[in-house]
């Protein structure tokens, strides 16, 4: 028994490292063995299969809308075309439904995130064993394909956007109406002593509203799908506890893939629709 | 689990998708629906003209009907008229005729009267004197009678 708990937890240990490559505790380059010597590497290290996968996912995105961009036609669409437009207008519906500014960028951006986390949340969808399985047969020893599920890759993406939401909100109120904004509320008088009095206070609040936004951003995308991945690996396990537990565990599978159906989707979506509201926060006054 | 330099990587190639699909994938769908979109709005308002146009050519095809109608009505009473005309010309016509044959018709029998009525009474003049012959069982010189033969025959 105690033999196949470790089995267990090892089982869930390996699924849930990643293919690092960085500087080994010897000296040399090359792949961590273990998720300690990964996390020995420290930064100057790269998560292989977390760029491997996210990048394929963004590259088959974009190949698929290149191509319905460059045979695009005024006229009658194709199934293609007409699969990539609905996308596109939902998209541009969401948009216009919560940007209220002007700026060519969002859409775009909003476009390149649903798809692209999407994507790489389908992934979550294959059985957990299958790609990490064929890739030990090419003597690859881990390999994580739901590139969500690693921090880096939702983080990535929430500072991308944090960093736009900042440029945008010194682009269009200045330096001044930004460090106003974080400064003089919510807590404001009328008498300039309180007022000063004041600035402590709010820009504390305004601070750790101001970085709560990336951290959730991040946060939520990456903790539904390591949660959902995770439950994916556990329902594995009954696999190999005899035949019924297996067969109870093929249904929670079933079940849960379906469920998950919706949680990708929607994680998608939230991240997209939370992105648009940001830099629509940015680029008004509130 | 650790923050590594993948962060960096994730955020480099998140900015190359988002660039690429700004520049060579939003633009042209969108172009392509909003052209579209303006295409199909152009073809409402020509139908919608175009329905204008056939209103205006109703009323003119009724307009015209009404003034072909009305010439119809002025030819064909206008027909009628010369027709009217003609009948009383030929009436007239043939009244003359009629007159002319009636004259010629009375002046033959008048003619025809005339010359019966010669041969008649040479007729009976001749039985006058044949007659006269027998009554008076004797040759008469009807040189000698020839007088009152002739006052005898203007007399009948």
């Amino acid at each position: 028994m105690a033999a196949d708990t470790l089995t267990s937890s090892e089982y869930i240990r390996h699924h849930l490292t990643n293919l690092t490559y960085g500087q080994l505790p010897d000296g040399s380059w090359g792949f961590a063995h273990d998720m300690a010597q990964a996390k020995e590497m420290g930064f100057w290290s790269i998560n292989v299969d977390t760029m491997f996968w996210s990048i394929l996912m963004g590259v088959l995105f974009l190949y698929f809308f290149k191509k319905v961009a460059d045979s695009v036609t005024t006229g009658i669409p194709d199934g293609m075309q007409n699969f990539a437009e609905w996308i596109v207008e939902f998209i541009d519906d969401n948009v216009h439904a919560s940007f209220t500014g002007r700026n060519a960028m969002v859409a775009p951006l909003a476009l390149t995130l649903f798809c692209w986390i999407f994507l790489m949340n389908l992934m979550d969808l294959l059985p957990v064993d299958l790609i990490p399985s064929l890739a030990r047969l090419l003597g690859i020893p881990f390999m994580k394909v739901v590139s969500t599920t690693d921090p880096n890759a939702t983080f990535g993406m929430a500072i991308g956007v944090f960093v736009l939401v900042f440029y945008y909100s010194i682009k269009i109120k200045g330096v001044g109406g930004f460090v106003g904004e974080l400064t003089l509320q919510p807590f404001s008088s009328d008498n300039p002593l309180v007022k000063v009095a004041f600035i402590p206070v709010n820009l504390a609040l305004e601070l750790v509203s101001l970085v709560a936004k990336p951290l959730s951003h991040s946060l939520r995308l990456f903790g539904n799908m390591y949660a959902g991945e995770m439950i994916f690996i556990l329902i594995a396990i009954m696999y190999s506890a005899g035949a019924v537990t297996g067969v109870f565990g093929g249904l929670l599978q079933l079940g849960w893939a379906i469920f998950h159906i919706l949680i990708i989707t929607l994680q998608a979506f939230i991240f997209m629709v939370l992105t648009i509201v940001y830099l629509d926060m940015a680029h008004n006054e509130h | 689990m650790n923050i590594n330099l993948t962060l960096i990587g994730q955020l480099l190639s998140f900015v190359v998708f988002v660039w690429f699909t700004m520049k060579f994938v939003w633009t042209p769908i969108m172009g392509a629906l909003e052209e579209r979109s303006k295409g199909i709005a152009d073809g409402l308002a020509a139908a919608e003209q175009g329905k204008h146009e056939r209103e205006l050519a109703k009323d003119r095809v009724k307009e015209v009907l009404h003034d072909a109608k009305a010439q119809a009505g002025d030819i064909v009473a206008q027909a009628k008229k010369r027709a009217a005309e003609i009948v009383d010309e030929a009436k007239t016509d043939a009244h003359g005729e009629g007159e002319r044959l009636l004259t010629a018709a009375r002046a033959e029998i008048e003619q025809e009267t005339n010359r019966a009525r010669e041969q008649l009474r040479g007729k009976v003049a001749e039985l006058a004197i044949i007659g006269a012959e027998k009554i008076l069982h004797k040759e008469i010189n009807a040189a000698a009678h020839q007088e009152i033969v002739d006052s005898l025959a203007k007399e009948i």
